[in-house]
């Protein structure tokens, strides 16, 4: 009996009435878990029931206590006939079994009943005591601490990152079972409920049981999400990063104030914020320090030893040899890395990581996008037990994931995940990330070994364990002295490294256009990256980022079986194509040339497939700028036509000026030294692929690339193309004061205020014409994109200036005519005033540290204007528009430089296409760079909202939701678990209910509802990272009836303003930076 | 875009949004159309370079967090406890206070009223008279009407009691206590005579009713001390009869007034020549109060048997008052009234009432 489980139920309130007579309710409760039930008293005739039960106890195996929720029913007695039930409170005891999370759960949880919704409020209390049992053969992985958020969660350090974990368990669907049709929808719906949940918590389990195996202790960027395989049954599978993770000893004083911005991290360097000066002095024989660095499953020492060595022997031969040459190298510097870090990686299956965001110097380089996808036939899974097909299908895209990698010159996938889309009885995977080359010191095996030399220890003055908030890797600082240290030329600096290319550039796997760097002069970078990461907080950008969707639309026929699978193989390299082609020409007309948190979603439905690709483009400054757009027609002889395209050309080129302007990008002037790189044959054209018929099977591999010209070539010999420009300059930018992205933050936005509103919106459109083309069925998802962006904007205008963060799409085709959208994203506000001093400031350099000095200069009288109470939502245009003129005249300018002097574009990516019966596989391998998310923001004047308690009056604590890993202005000072949750919601009254609108209105209220008393239950206020995974609405109108399945997870978190924590005697080591923020 | 519908639109916040215009709106009883056009015309669409599409959504998705709501406005203190909304407590409090409020005009045309079924279905006409719109009047009658059952068989200050059971501010929860008192006395105010009046005018009139004529006067500790009127003050009220039955005590308070009257108003002499009429009207009115029935016509007998006539003599607000005011305390100084506390008792609010009721 390794556990005690204990809970108690307190009382209830806002029952409904369940005896029309009487108008009451005779309330008991029922508790169980496991196999055992225990019942409180019959509470007679009340709305508001005190039981105040004895403590009911469980004496379970910790296993159990991990895959089992506590289950609490509330019932209606009835002595003449059954007792009715009033609903249900599912609670997941996970969060109970680690020591570092909650210690209790006590507090009001709403009764959810599936097909009444919220139907009053239970106060229920949880305990457990776990019996320390060592000696048992460990089914359970009690105490490994899972976490959502794609970084490394602040107030931890990593000691080590182990890598990827992912697991799958299979089961029948119950709504599938021949019991279905004898049961009730709430018995379905409940059986349902409780089997995601059982296998959910085993999932987890068993995740934790490799990560112990692994020697890690946590779990970061943890995603589960289930496949609804219909009669095949249900699939829940996880994947997450393995880490063993350090909780930072005395949060304040290890944490720099979270007012700094990200690029104040990066300007000090890391250990001279070192709360701990023995660390400094890490001598070899820390064992700590030692753990730190290793990266690796701690088993296969030989290798370890012998990498080192490697890593010893090489390093003086390169450094040396290189010398002077920046461009050469590349190669040797970039061979060193592969070598360093394969062995180390390659021992492991797949050297994938889920995190999105990583400390300074993680990131040496980032390749590029790479993908797969792969359609296959759903057939039932026979035995539960062996999950292997789902197993291997996963594992083929890995592998597949894997070698685009290595094809990039990657040895890791950084940003990684995966997703399915099913429509009957067709599965389409995927799983995209991005390549990159990390630090060789993460990925040295038993760390000490490479170390074991003295002297070589001694000259590293880095071995700094910092921690900070934003939790760390201790790594080597970016400095020259730990890269002397490593024999490595110069490095790059952080804020153009990662850009760096890491393939050979005498190599390149595909055609690909290098410039040296415009930060650093001495390596070469592509001139555009694609990347599904977070923008490293280091990394120099020019002006703000925004929000760039490519949106498609594809009939096909309706099929089945292998015709269906085929046919939808054959569809989506096409897709892929488009999209890609979208972003870039949306890229181009925003003068900017990175993307960062892409993310390519494409849903099949029974007649059409959906593309939707959502990236956050920013112009960074180590990049060439990008050229223009040039139209070009094909019968250049007809004199209105070319009037036709020269009037497109302006219209492109104004919009393209229009842009630079709104987003701030102005680069700083370029000398036009064009290092020796290889200057393509100007203005090759490369005309789009339209048609698609040279992508057959025989031809491997297609020419994608929009390089080998100086500007981009739009070639409309056909009406799709006019189509295509006409659609890409009616994406009407947000509106004056609002800023979008997908990432977590806004490149270019520093100073975040503490106005925070995460929302959920979701839209399902009807098709009511039958005989749509591809271009009207384009046109209307397009418009429908655009429209919700718009409705966004609008209902959120009360918080200008502001940025919509995180703004996540997910496209659905529920049935036949149907397409589904919904949004879940963060609202937060900033200060305006100070981001255009901070863009003043940084626009004429292009080094970051020197913004950072700005900053710090500039942030004692700016924050004392945030806090003036005149702060009201003032018009954000009129600063604007003086800005914005201001760098007019620079635009027209750079736009000619960069025409002239970037002649060397490049992107590239591979498109590998294999066709089989059923199964094809794709995978591109784009351009990217890497990032890691900016750290939070600085610090939230709280001119809004001040503290969420304490209003008078009111009882219920106030929960914070935001799908970022952080809240501005705060500090998260305990994690207190995960939050997973699955509901059903399901009615046979949807008139009476406000039709399908007022339906899942009122359960997305309720799923909030839910999440927050769960988080307020285990002491917290705020969920950090939450996303709602699936959204699943069924509706049946003429039945009056609908259906909806919604999972959420997060991180249940305690933070506090940091006001608050000033308040409190600040520890010695935060005054340098914390003194600015006080006054 | 005919080939396209929105089949499902909903935005839910973690903390909700409202707009307090549309939640006006919302509660004048505006259809969604409606509210979209005046909105419009209001210029919201400038704002945020929105379209009527998306004006419509954003009106639907409020109108339809307001209709989920309005259960928890039933009983404002569940809005505070409730887990569905988060909702900042000064948002609470605005929904609350604007959910409760009523229009002037509404509110005269059921003052007085029997909260009962007949007067709900009277309701269109009530509507079609004020262009208020239906909806709007029966959420105002059923707010009456849900007050009215929660305070009604309370212990203790009726003021007090709506605004803990209804969270509202002070004011609206005088007013809900006027309400109540003329919804229980169902005191007579749709009389054509009595149109002039406004609310406000009956509302304080109650004030001083409660304040000097219900039980809770004199004890602060029964159930309805604030609704219902004192009974036995209204019996003892029978007394003051004396003052008019008695010649000699009539003619020597008209003679005592008359002294101190007499050069300080230009009405003097219509006011001597129509001394024992008013008099006779005001005690008239105390003395028959002890029937409930005539309770009922309190406001419009005031304004019969004493505005009027003074009106029609054009005195003026001034004229009223010194009479009043001569009127009450000369009878202190009728050595064989025996009733004096009765008669203050009375004529303090009688007096308070008149000078208030007086006007045009």
């Amino acid at each position: 009996m390794p556990g005690k489980l204990k809970a108690k139920i307190v009382a209830g309130r806002h029952l409904p009435v369940m005896d029309r007579a009487s108008d009451l309710t005779d309330a008991f409760v029922e508790v169980k878990f496991g196999n055992t039930t225990f019942k409180t008293d019959v509470y007679p005739k009340s709305l508001n029931p005190q039981w105040n039960s004895e403590w009911f106890k469980f004496e379970v195996d910790d296993e159990d206590l991990q895959d089992e929720p506590l289950q609490i029913t509330v019932l209606d007695h009835d002595t003449y006939s059954a007792n009715d039930a009033i609903g249900k409170v599912y609670i997941d005891i996970d969060p109970l079994l680690s020591s570092e999370a909650a210690t209790v759960i006590s507090g009001w949880f709403p009764i959810y009943d599936t097909i009444h919704g919220i139907r009053g409020e239970i106060n229920v209390l949880v305990k457990v005591d776990l019996f320390n049992d060592l000696n048992r053969f460990r089914q359970s992985s009690c105490g490994v601490k899972f976490f959502c958020t794609t970084s490394i969660p602040r107030c931890y350090r990593a000691a080590m990152v182990h890598g990827f974990v992912e697991e799958l368990v299979v089961n029948e669907d119950p709504e599938y079972q021949w019991i279905d049709r004898i049961r009730t929808p709430r018995a379905s719906n409940e059986a349902r409920q409780r089997l995601i949940s059982l296998m959910s918590g085993e999932l987890q389990r068993k995740i934790g049981l490799k990560v112990l195996e692994m020697g890690g202790n946590a779990v970061v960027g943890y995603l589960q999400c289930f496949d609804l395989e219909g009669e095949s049954g249900l699939v829940v599978r996880a994947i997450g990063t393995a880490c063993t993770l350090e909780k930072l000893s005395n949060s304040s004083a290890a944490a720099p104030p979270a007012c700094n911005s990200p690029s104040k991290d990066i300007k000090e360097p890391p250990f001279s914020e070192d709360p701990n000066p023995n660390t400094h002095s890490s001598g070899p024989s820390t064992p700590l320090k030692t753990q730190t660095y290793s990266f690796s499953p701690s088993k296969s020492y030989s290798r370890q030893s012998s990498s080192s060595d490697t890593d010893l022997s090489l390093t003086p031969k390169t450094g040396m040899g290189s010398g002077g040459s920046a461009g050469k190298e590349g190669g040797p510097l970039k061979t060193l890395l592969r070598q360093q870090t394969q062995s180390a990686l390659e021992q492991r299956e797949f050297p994938f990581f889920t995190l999105t965001s990583f400390p300074p110097g993680f990131l040496i380089h980032v390749g590029g996008v790479v993908s797969a996808r792969s359609v296959k036939l759903l057939d039932r899974i026979h035995n539960p037990d062996e999950p292997e097909t789902r197993d291997a299908w996963w594992e083929e895209i890995r592998q597949e994931i894997k070698s685009h990698a290595r094809a990039l010159g990657c040895h890791a996938v950084v940003g990684y995940s995966e997703s399915t889309s099913i429509c009957e009885e067709v599965c389409i995977l995927s799983a995209s990330g991005t390549a990159a080359v990390l630090h060789p010191k993460f990925m040295q095996e038993g760390c000490l070994d490479g170390y074991s030399d003295p002297s070589r220890l001694s000259r590293q003055p880095a071995t700094f364990s910092a921690g900070s908030e934003k939790g760390e890797f201790d790594i080597f600082p970016q400095s020259k002295d730990s890269s002397a240290a490593l024999g490595l030329e110069e490095p790059s600096p952080p804020s153009c490294g990662f850009c760096h290319i890491p393939y050979d550039e005498l190599n390149i796997p595909f055609p690909a256009h290098l410039t040296y760097c415009y930060h650093c002069r001495r390596q070469k970078v592509p001139d555009v990256l694609f990347t599904t990461i977070d923008m490293p907080a280091e990394a120099a950008v020019t002006g703000k980022g925004c929000l760039i969707q490519a949106r498609l639309c594809r009939l096909k026929k309706k099929a089945q079986g292998e015709v269906n699978a085929t046919a939808i193989s054959n569809l989506l390299p096409f897709m892929e194509y488009e999209l890609h082609t979208q972003l870039m020409n949306k890229l181009k007309l925003r003068g900017m040339n990175a993307l960062f948190g892409l993310r390519i979603q494409i849903s099949v439905g029974e007649n059409m497939l959906v593309g939707l690709a959502s990236a956050t483009a920013v112009y960074l400054t180590a990049l060439p700028t990008p050229g223009g757009i040039q139209i070009a027609g094909k019968t250049p002889s007809d004199i209105t036509y070319e009037q036709h395209i020269s009037n497109m050309q302006k219209k492109i080129n104004d919009t393209i000026a229009k842009n630079k302007e709104l987003y701030e990008v102005n680069p700083p002037e370029v000398i036009e030294e064009v290092i020796g790189s290889p200057i393509p044959e100007p203005r090759q054209r490369s005309r789009l692929f339209r048609s698609h018929s040279e992508s057959s099977d025989e031809v491997s591999e297609l020419d994608l690339s929009h390089g080998k010209k100086d500007a981009f070539v739009l070639e409309i010999d056909d009406t799709d193309a006019v189509e295509d420009i006409h659609s890409l300059l009616t994406d009407t930018p947000a509106p004056a004061g609002f800023y979008s992205c997908n990432t977590e933050i806004m490149p270019g936005i520093y100073n975040w205020t503490s106005g925070l509103q995460m929302f959920t919106s979701v839209r399902v459109f009807r098709l009511s014409n039958a005989n749509l083309t591809n271009q009207g069925l384009n046109k209307i998802f397009n418009d429908l994109c655009e429209n919700l962006l718009k409705s966004l904007y609008f209902k959120l205008r009360s918080m200008i200036p502001c940025c919509l963060c995180h703004l996540n799409f997910t496209v659905a085709v529920p049935e036949d005519e149907l397409i589904q959208v919904a949004v879940t994203a963060v609202a937060m506000t900033f200060d305006k005033d100070q981001a255009q001093e901070n863009w003043k400031l940084g626009a004429d350099k292009t080094h970051m540290k020197a913004i950072v000095e700005n900053e710090e200069q500039l942030q004692f009288p700016l924050e004392l204007c945030t806090e003036s109470p005149s702060t009201n939502p003032f018009s954000p245009c009129r600063g604007t528009g003086l800005q914005e003129s201001a760098n007019a005249h620079a635009t027209p300018r750079a736009a000619s430089v960069d025409y002239s002097s970037f002649a060397d574009r490049w992107s590239s990516w591979i498109e590998l296409i294999r066709l089989k019966a059923q199964t094809i596989r794709r995978g591109s391998i784009k351009t990217t760079s890497s990032l890691e998310k900016a750290s939070p923001l600085p610090e939230g004047r709280s001119r809004s909202l001040r503290s969420t308690r304490s209003y008078a009056g009111s009882t219920v604590a106030v929960v914070k939701m935001t799908p970022l890993s952080f809240i501005p202005g705060t500090r998260i000072i305990k994690y207190l678990g995960i939050i997973n949750m699955f509901f059903i919601r399901e009615t046979t009254s949807l008139r009476e209910e406000g039709g399908v609108s007022g339906f899942l209105h009122a359960f997305i209220a309720e799923v909030f509802a839910m999440v927050r008393a769960h988080v307020a239950a285990l002491g917290g206020n705020a969920v950090v990272s939450y996303s709602m995974k699936e959204c699943v609405f069924m509706e049946n109108p003429n039945k009056n009836q609908a259906q909806c399945l919604i999972n959420v997870s997060g991180d249940a978190v305690i933070f506090m303003r940091e006001s608050e924590l000033e308040a409190t005697p600040a520890p010695p080591q935060t005054s340098c930076s914390g003194g600015e923020v006080t006054t | 875009m005919g080939k396209m519908s929105v089949e499902l639109d909903v935005f839910v916040g973690n903390t909700t949004i409202m707009d307090e215009e549309v939640y006006q709106f919302w509660l004048d009883g505006y259809t969604v159309a409606d509210a979209v056009r005046v909105r419009m015309e209001g210029g919201v669409l400038q704002e945020c370079e929105a379209s009527a599409e998306v004006l419509h959504s954003d009106t639907m998705d409020q109108f339809r967090t307001f209709q989920m709501c309005e259960r928890l406005l039933h009983c404002p203190s569940k809005l505070a406890n409730q887990l569905l909304f988060q909702i900042p407590p000064h948002r609470q409090a605005m929904l609350i206070e604007r959910y409760y409020a009523f229009d002037d005009a509404f509110v005269r045309e059921v003052l007085g009223k029997k909260l009962s079924k007949g007067t709900k279905k009277d309701l269109d006409d009530v509507s079609a008279k004020t262009g208020i719109t239906l909806k709007s009047c029966r959420r105002q009658f059923d707010n009456f009407k849900r007050v009215f059952k929660v305070v009604e068989e309370l212990k203790g200050s009726l003021v007090e009691n709506i605004q803990q059971h209804f969270l509202l501010s002070d004011k609206l929860a005088r007013d809900y206590a006027a309400i109540v008192f003329f919804a229980n006395n169902r005191f007579e105010t749709g009389k054509r005579k009595l149109q002039y009046l406004s609310f406000q005018d009956f509302a304080f009139c109650a004030v001083q009713l409660i304040n000097n004529w219900t039980v809770g006067a004199v004890d602060n500790m029964v159930e309805d001390m604030d609704v219902d009127l004192d009974k036995e003050f209204l019996q003892d009220l029978k007394d003051l009869k004396v003052l008019i039955t008695d010649k000699d005590m009539l003619d020597q308070h008209k003679s005592l007034v008359c002294t101190a009257l007499r050069g300080k108003t230009k009405v003097f002499n219509e006011m001597e020549a129509n001394f024992k009429n008013l008099s006779r009207g005001l005690v008239n009115i105390a003395a028959k109060l002890m029937n409930a029935k005539d309770v009922r016509d309190f406001f419009i007998d005031l304004v019969e048997k004493f505005i009027e006539p003074c009106r029609s003599d054009r005195w003026t607000a001034g004229d009223i008052k010194l009479f009043l005011t001569h009127y009450t305390n000369s009878v202190h100084i009728l050595d064989t009234f025996k009733h004096q506390v009765v008669w203050d008792r009375y004529m303090g609010v009688v007096k308070s009432c008149i000078l208030k009721m007086y006007h045009d």
